[in-house]
């Protein structure tokens, strides 16, 4: 199972202090944050991807570019790559680019984004966010398979003998996976094309994330490619700890109470109950995150939120070592031996690359203009 | 016997609340009615006010608390509503609208609505025609037409059997007349239900699936 954290990439003021940092110094803080998931054994690195203040990471592939370029092993992700407002000639183009920059080490989330103002912006009607998303990712899916393709929709100008370049490294696509908190279309979506599904697991009760999973693992069995429980499923979960729970709980609450999505609403108890919020010990937020397990099955991906609402780099490089030191190990080890072994474990690139049969270079040579000659081993 | 569920809402802030005895009688009327065409009833009053925070917080963060949840369910899935606010303002609470700003704009669809209001004098009566029943009428909900205001007079001594009650009555039938037209409710409608498949949402409704 992989762990990971995952970033809104919010600009938000500290509430203890009244100080609120400058974008520069955020950006800076994701990156030291993606530095650290990597030093303290995690797996994964996932950005938001955003077109408004308070939100920095508005060019997702350029920050991840450049962690790639500092770590070894980080697996880069997004949380989540704008499917609806984005051309997806570009997200072929932009993902397949870091995808052979860090050697295959990329994956990514669609998500609608559910921002009206946003989607004008670039074009777009947030009323057609599901047609958008369908449409666009239907394109994405096709260029990164053929190497030519001629395509007509709604919603972006037609493509005519158009390729994707660069091709996918080794020939195999990043894995994608779809998220969504509460529209059945996307997990609908998933399934179709046997992708991932990523529950937000954040805003809302269990019961929301246990119906969409449940929903999704049906219909991935429907669609033929193996059985519900061997769907490819990731969560997302928010914690705060300290090794005394009273401690963490005194600490996160002006945090929580002046958070930009809930705060002055529930109080940071109802929240916890209701929601999968964990506050308190390393050994308080194991015990919870072992449980997600019971109402969603085996699942492949966790991923959580550490660094929103104002907190300090260094009170979030704290948590990401008592995360990566305390909670990570004792999931792993926990989940393995629970996980039956007919269960795949989270795609990888070099896991794609075994299943589709071994790496095969995929790059398309141009063909000459004048004499209509290819180079020698051209594909197309 | 045909099992039928009435919800009550009633939006009084005061306790004892006279939007509450309202919301009683009418909901009295109404059983009675259902009970003497041959209907068993099932009745569930909920006094928002003890949800109050509840819906503040489901707006801001989008979802119920479980025990606003189980409200919700009950409301959007009976067989017939009876929703009943005091005026301030020269229209329904707060607490009225936002508990019914929370809901699925979908979940009352068809429903049979007997709207209700009090208010400190009876010039404020239109107030349910104005702005209670365009809401509903929104909501495409089926709003009966008799809709009850009850001012102070319409409770002191001596009037109890007067016009007020004259009209709770006719309301009652209204709405009984309303439930019996229609198949017993089936409860709250799934929101993870799926209603299509991928086929038809890309446009294509015979293609194979791409592996």
């Amino acid at each position: 199972m992989q762990f990971g954290i995952f970033t809104v990439g919010d600009v938000t003021v500290d509430p203890t202090t009244g100080r609120e940092p400058t974008e520069h110094e955020r950006i800076k803080a994701m990156v030291a944050i993606a530095l650290k998931a990597e030093e303290v054994g995690l797996d994964v690195f996932a950005t938001g991807e955003h077109h408004n203040p308070p939100f920095v990471p508005s060019s997702p592939t350029t920050m991840l570019g450049y962690i790639a370029a500092r770590t070894e092993r980080l697996l880069l992700s997004t949380a989540t790559t704008l499917i609806t407002t984005n051309d997806p000639v570009k997200i072929a183009e932009d993902y397949a680019m870091l995808q052979h920059l860090s050697d295959g080490r990329v994956d990514l989330m669609m998500g609608r984004g559910n921002t009206g103002p946003v989607y004008p912006w670039f074009g777009k009607d947030i009323r057609a966010g599901i047609p958008l998303a369908i449409e666009n990712y239907d394109l994405l899916h096709r260029l990164w398979r053929e190497d030519v393709v001629d395509w007509k929709g709604k919603y972006r100008t037609p493509l005519q003998s158009f390729t994707s370049t660069p091709r996918p490294l080794d020939g195999v696509p990043p894995f994608v996976w779809h998220g969504s908190i509460r529209s059945p279309e996307i997990a609908e979506q998933a399934a179709y094309y046997g992708d991932g599904f990523f529950a937000n697991h954040i805003f809302w009760p269990k019961e929301h994330t246990q119906r969409m999973i449940a929903l999704y693992r049906q219909r991935y069995a429907h669609y033929g490619h193996g059985s519900a429980d061997q769907a490819i499923v990731g969560l997302g979960g928010q914690v705060f700890m300290r090794r005394n729970s009273q401690d963490a709980v005194r600490e996160f609450r002006p945090y929580f109470d002046n958070a930009p999505v809930y705060g002055h609403g529930p109080s940071l108890e109802e929240f916890t109950r209701e929601t999968p919020l964990t506050v308190g010990s390393p050994q308080q937020v194991i015990d919870r995150t072992l449980g997600f397990r019971e109402y969603v099955g085996d699942y492949q991906r966790q991923l959580f939120l550490m660094d929103h609402a104002g907190l300090p780099l260094k009170t979030v490089l704290e948590q990401l070592d008592l995360l990566g030191e305390e909670v990570v190990p004792v999931l792993r080890k926990e989940f393995a031996a629970l996980r039956p072994a007919h269960v795949p474990a989270a795609p990888t690139h070099a896991s794609l690359v075994a299943a589709a049969g071994g790496a095969k270079d995929s790059t398309v040579h141009a063909v000459d203009d004048v004499t209509g000659k290819a180079p020698e081993g051209a594909t197309r | 016997m045909t099992r039928r569920t009435l919800a009550v809402v009633s939006a009084g802030l005061s306790q004892p609340s006279s939007t509450r005895l309202l919301a009683d009688q009418l909901a009295a009327a109404t059983r009675d009615e259902l009970v003497r065409r041959g209907s068993e009833v099932e009745l569930h009053v909920v006094d928002l006010r003890e949800y109050a925070h509840d819906v503040v917080n489901n707006m801001l963060t989008g979802f119920a608390p479980a025990a606003l949840r189980e409200v919700i369910d009950t409301v959007t899935g009976a067989d017939g509503l009876i929703a009943v606010t005091p005026i301030f303002s020269a229209s329904y609470n707060g607490l009225f609208k936002s508990f019914f700003d929370v809901l699925d704009s979908e979940s009352l669809v068809d429903r049979p609505v007997l709207i209700g209001a009090t208010g400190g004098t009876a010039r404020h009566s239109l107030a349910l025609e104005h702005a209670v029943r365009p809401m509903f009428a929104y909501l495409r909900s089926v709003v009966v037409p008799t809709a009850v205001f009850a001012a102070p007079e319409d409770w002191s001594d001596g009037t109890a059997d007067g016009a007020l009650r004259a009209r709770i009555r006719r309301s009652a039938g209204e709405l009984a007349d309303q439930i019996e037209r229609r198949p017993p409710a089936t409860g709250p409608a799934d929101p993870f239900a799926l209603t299509t498949d991928f086929l038809q949402m890309l446009g294509r409704g015979d293609d194979a699936p791409v592996s």
